[in-house]
């Protein structure tokens, strides 16, 4: 892997930048593979990338059924946070946010890792005692989180409406100062490139379709490009594990729903942070490039379609026209929808399964994007020893029949 | 958005309706006596069907009704309404089910 630097950047400058060498390889498959990671999201490639740098395990494949990070990495709103309620989500996703923190060093790619803060807004009473609560739920678990007042909010997002007669009042906030955004394509080619510079093979355009299973283990996954042999199998397929465990012959507690975005216009700097709203469905950022980042929320109905309805959008148009009356005029520039795995818990499900030797990483729907370092580096600890981290022990699949669900429904509301 | 054809209103946009998930989950018969595993089947773990699927729908902004649809997940086309204990309509491909009666109908195992 040639290290990319201020010289190197100064070197290829020379050559008009057109000798940048390629940033992984495109391999033919191998006939066996210690592990097979099915989907090259973000955290299909993180696994394999932690397999291989904190495993030692480099015998490994991400197969991909399209190109890498073209699901629902490259289509969310790459909002990253950790100030989830319950102990278990709040110490998964604080692993996460730290890895974050350091990840454009650890894979020598920028993430464009921007910590500009996360307000959650409350609108209603209930809104300021769970979130008051939540506050400190997370100060108990050592993840930073503060309470503000309307005023407060002002002060930190000049441009949003604290009035009391706004059809939604923001009657405070809770600010995580070290959340904030990181550049999603970012995230899954750095991680491809460091897996493949540790020997991974990345393997595009092929899709599984099929499991090879003998006895109740797993040998093996068929593929667009013919059988590939696996001694171990973990499926990352977010929006599509439902297809992959009904290959599989066992069924997971998990529907499939559109959920989408679209952004603005260009303009100058207004919006220093991000803003989320549970309540009124909405959360919006700016980009660096000047477009306002805005997230809608899922489309009631189970779906493949990676395509939402108009009427959620023109819902979350209203919702952002009202907490901030100066985006009133601004014209929308694109929309499209990404399939996200929902689990009645609203939780991830990072487990074994009914089949030996094959694993699950699923179940992130509206708010994994934040969770991809963390979740790639749980799971290929679960690959690797066959068992779960403590960090992810509390989300495996047996949490349905036990029913210790770890419900962040009500917490987090709509996460992301 | 869906253009939903009501079987007692005839055809209405989406946003009249709300969504009621996976059809033909019956409630079992004998509560007491499931196991964990099988209140687990039942409660939470769902086809989520890629393809030709059916779903309940309530026409909450007009008849108030509950009903059935089958429709495609990735196409969003709809196959057929048909009203709650009805026979299913076949999918596309799929050939007509000879007639059951969906209420004694066993729930089917943690396979498929
Ligand atoms: C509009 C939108 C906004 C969002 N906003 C946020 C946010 O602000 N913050 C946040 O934290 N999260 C957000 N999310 C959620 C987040 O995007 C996901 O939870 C996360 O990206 C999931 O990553 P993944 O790698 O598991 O899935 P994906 O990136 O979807 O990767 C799964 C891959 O599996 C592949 N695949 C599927 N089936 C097969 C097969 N049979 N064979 C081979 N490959 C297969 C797919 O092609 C896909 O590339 C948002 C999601 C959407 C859609
Ligand atoms: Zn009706």
């Amino acid at each position: 892997m040639k290290r990319f630097s201020v010289f190197s950047l100064a070197r290829n400058a020379f050559s008009h930048h057109e000798d940048w060498p390629r940033q992984w390889r495109s391999p033919e498959p191998k006939p066996e593979y210690d592990v097979v990671i099915i989907g090259g999201g973000g955290h299909g490639l993180a696994t394999a990338f932690y397999l291989a740098k904190e495993h030692g395990i480099t015998n490994v494949a991400v197969l991909e059924k399209g190109w890498i990070g073209g699901g629902n990495t490259g289509r969310n709103t790459t909002i990253v946070r950790s100030n989830y309620l319950f102990d278990e989500s709040a110490h998964l996703y604080e692993k996460s946010l730290q890895l974050f923190e350091k990840l454009s060093q650890e894979l020598n790619y920028n993430v464009m890792m921007s910590q500009r803060g996360v307000m959650n807004l409350a609108h209603n009473l209930h809104d300021v005692r769970e979130s008051r609560r939540r506050v400190y739920a997370n100060k108990l678990n050592g993840v930073d989180a503060e309470w503000l007042e309307p005023e407060e909010v002002k002060a930190f997002c000049p441009i949003i409406d604290i009035s009391p007669d706004a059809r939604y009042p923001v009657m405070g906030a809770t600010l995580q100062k070290r959340a904030g955004v990181a550049r999603h394509d970012a995230v899954a080619w750095g991680f491809a490139r460091g897996a493949d510079a540790r020997g991974v093979d990345i393997i595009q355009n092929c899709e599984v379709t099929g499991l090879r299973i003998e006895k109740g283990r797993i040998v093996g996954v068929e593929t667009t490009k013919g059988f590939i042999g696996a001694k171990k199998v973990g499926s990352v397929a977010a929006g599509h594990t439902s297809v992959i465990c009904n290959m599989a012959g066992f069924r997971v507690p998990l529907t499939s729903h559109p959920l989408q975005a679209l952004v603005s216009e260009p303009i100058k700097p207004v919006h220093p942070c991000v803003v989320m709203s549970n309540a009124v469905h909405v959360y919006v950022s700016q980009s660096d490039k000047g477009e306002l980042v805005i997230g809608a929320g899922i489309d009631a109905y189970n779906s493949y379609a990676q395509r939402g309805s108009f009427h959620i959008i023109e819902g979350q148009m209203g919702a952002l026209r009202e907490l901030f009356p100066i985006f009133s005029r601004l014209r929308m520039m694109r929309s499209w929808g990404g399939i996200v795995d929902t689990a009645p818990d609203a939780s991830a499900i990072i487990s074994k399964t009914p089949v030996e030797n094959f694993f699950i990483n699923c179940g992130w729907g509206t708010g994994g994007f934040k969770a991809t370092p963390g979740s790639g580096w749980v799971f290929a600890w679960t690959l690797a020893k066959g068992e779960p981290h403590p960090l992810n022990a509390a989300f495996s699949l047996d949490r349905f029949t036990s029913g210790a669900l770890v419900d962040e429904h009500g917490a987090a509301g709509v996460a992301h | 958005m869906l253009l939903i054809p009501c079987p007692y209103c005839g055809e209405r946009p989406e946003i009249e309706f709300s969504y009621g998930g996976e059809a033909h989950i019956a409630r079992p018969q004998n509560p007491a006596s499931l196991s964990d595993t099988q209140w687990a089947e039942f409660l939470f773990m769902r086809g989520n069907q890629k393809g030709a699927f059916r779903e309940r729908w309530i026409h909450t902004h007009g008849c108030r009704r509950w009903f059935n649809m089958l429709r495609d997940t990735t196409s969003h086309e709809i196959y057929a309404v048909y009203k709650i204990g009805a026979p299913k309509p076949p999918a596309p491909g799929e050939k007509p089910a000879a007639a059951k009666k969906p209420a004694t109908r066993a729930r089917k195992g943690a396979s498929k």
